[in-house]
């Protein structure tokens, strides 16, 4: 780590007000919860949670070229995306290894006016950044502005998100375009008199809405969430719930789930890699990656991620070794925590092919004690629709 | 810092002890706050020896997992089987029904008045 001193996001001040426990999260001061973890993550399930995510980055790609330069950069296919919609990616080395999962939004389209936001995850901003920078090295035809300090981004999460973030949108043809969002689609409003760019788009596995706004206009549609939420059940989530929430819905986290040394196709992700990407000739568009995925694609994984149900009350915890019945190390925890919404722990882990199939019982290694695990299907948890 | 019962001796490792006979051993607001809500507890049984500066039981939180030390030397007399149970109650109760175990105490460890310990929790 360096020595930077921690980074304050635009809202930092209103989770001091708060009352917030703050932590150390990629280089920034954020909030690790402003009461109960627990009731914070009940709070989404069940009403609404707001989540202060300023510390994400937030990159412009921009100019003629940009959906092209996307699609050489990325293993997605980004220029098929409509303007106003949104795919989870990722940027990988050439050897295959994910640098980060991202979020790209298709903001515009038309010749000069071609524009994408590309949200990186905090502690990889200055990583993406640079890549994507080199992989447009020579390019003329697009830009990449990093925006991230100047971009905060508010989630109000939850089964109630839409009526709260609805009611603060006073023009009715735009109350009426973000009720009508589809899932991974955005649309730019004025919410409590503020321009944002509004997206359904989440990390909690419910419904709900990330909004970027202006990092000065952070406060002020904080505190009018916060207003119009709180009769309605919402509460300020910190990371805790966030972790806790994306864990249940099965969702990767950077530095657990993925990282350099993993592939797509390890984490079950094999299907965002786009081997079928052209170009304008309608040769195979090379991408950075491309080789080494497409014979990744075939070949048969020697770790497979699977989802862990626990049958005791310990929670298995990152790193942890899992263990057949037997005792043999199989594999390694990525993520685990207690589940608040389900009552017993959940975990993900990288285990052997041979024991990655649903119904296998298996053992995690917690200090020392074997504690016994199932291997069950992911998500662990999926909303009622 | 001002809710730290006078009464009670504390360690540097943020559990309190009480002086009367059995002792009761629990882990201050501060440790329970910084824990975040305590989803389980691994605690000795009846019976057994425990030594002071040793680590006797784990407090798992939703994020975290922490060591519990015995503050001094004797054998277990009591758990709080409710705690155990509920562990909820150390959150919300820490120097009152959310204590963790009864010592027949043979010899204390080193120990802190709240005064010293508001101090080394402050630092």
């Amino acid at each position: 780590m360096s020595d930077r001193p921690a980074r304050l996001s635009p809202l930092h001040d209103e989770h001091v007000a708060l009352g917030a426990a703050l932590t150390d999260f990629a280089g920034w001061q954020m909030p690790l919860r402003y009461g109960s973890d627990v009731a914070e993550h009940t709070a989404v399930r069940t009403a609404a949670g707001l989540f202060d995510l300023s510390h994400m980055g937030e990159l412009w790609v921009e100019g003629p070229g940009a959906g092209d330069a996307l699609d050489r950069a990325l293993v997605g296919n980004l220029s098929a995306l409509a303007v106003g919609r949104a795919r989870y990616t990722m940027i990988c080395q050439d050897d295959g290894g994910v640098l980060d999962d991202l979020v790209v939004y298709r903001l515009a389209a038309d010749g000069a006016d071609e524009r994408y936001l590309v949200v990186a995850n905090a502690s990889n901003v200055d990583v993406v950044r640079d890549a994507l920078a080199e992989r447009f090295a020579g390019r003329d035809d697009v830009t990449l502005t990093d925006r991230s300090e100047l971009t905060a981004l508010v989630a109000v999460q939850g089964p109630r998100a839409e009526e709260i973030v609805v009611g603060l949108v006073a023009d009715p043809a735009e109350a009426d375009a973000v009720r009508a969002l589809k899932y991974y689609a955005s649309v730019p409003a004025r919410v409590a008199g503020l321009d944002a760019l509004v997206a359904r788009t989440g990390y909690t596995g419910e419904d709900g809405f990330e909004l970027f706004v202006p990092a000065g206009d952070a406060p002020t549609l904080w505190r009018a969430l916060l207003e119009a939420g709180s009769p309605l059940g919402l509460v300020p989530a910190g990371l805790s719930a966030r972790d806790s929430l994306r864990l249940e819905a099965g969702m990767p986290l950077y530095g657990n789930e993925l990282d350099t040394t993993t592939a797509p196709h390890d984490a079950g992700l094999g299907r965002v890699v786009k081997l079928d990407k052209v170009d304008a000739s309608g040769q195979p568009l090379p991408f950075v990656g491309r080789a080494a995925l497409e014979s990744r694609a075939h070949a048969v994984p020697a770790r497979t991620l699977v989802g862990l149900q626990g049958l005791s009350r310990r929670a298995a915890r990152h790193g942890y070794p899992v263990v057949t019945t037997s005792g043999a190390v199989v594999g390694t925890v990525t993520s685990g925590a207690p589940s608040p919404t389900l009552g017993h722990p959940v975990a993900m882990a990288y285990v052997t092919p041979e024991v990655s199939a649903e119904g296998t019982d298996l053992a995690v290694d917690v200090r020392g004690r074997h504690e016994p695990v199932r291997v069950v299907p992911l998500p662990f948890y999926r909303r009622p629709r | 810092m001002t809710d730290l019962p006078a009464a009670l001796k504390y360690t540097l490792e943020h559990e309190w002890l009480s002086d009367d006979a059995p002792a009761t051993v629990g882990i201050t607001s501060v440790a329970a706050e910084a824990l975040g809500d305590i989803v389980y507890l691994e605690l000795p049984a009846v019976g057994e020896t425990v030594t002071a500066g040793t680590v006797i039981g784990e407090i798992e939180s939703t994020k975290s997992v922490s060591e519990l030390f015995s503050p001094v030397t004797g054998t277990v007399v009591e758990v709080n089987t409710a705690a155990v149970d509920d562990p909820s109650v150390v959150n919300s109760d820490p120097f009152g029904a959310g204590w963790l175990l009864k010592v027949d105490v043979a010899e204390a460890g080193p120990l802190l008045t709240a005064e010293e310990y508001a101090a080394h929790a402050a630092g």
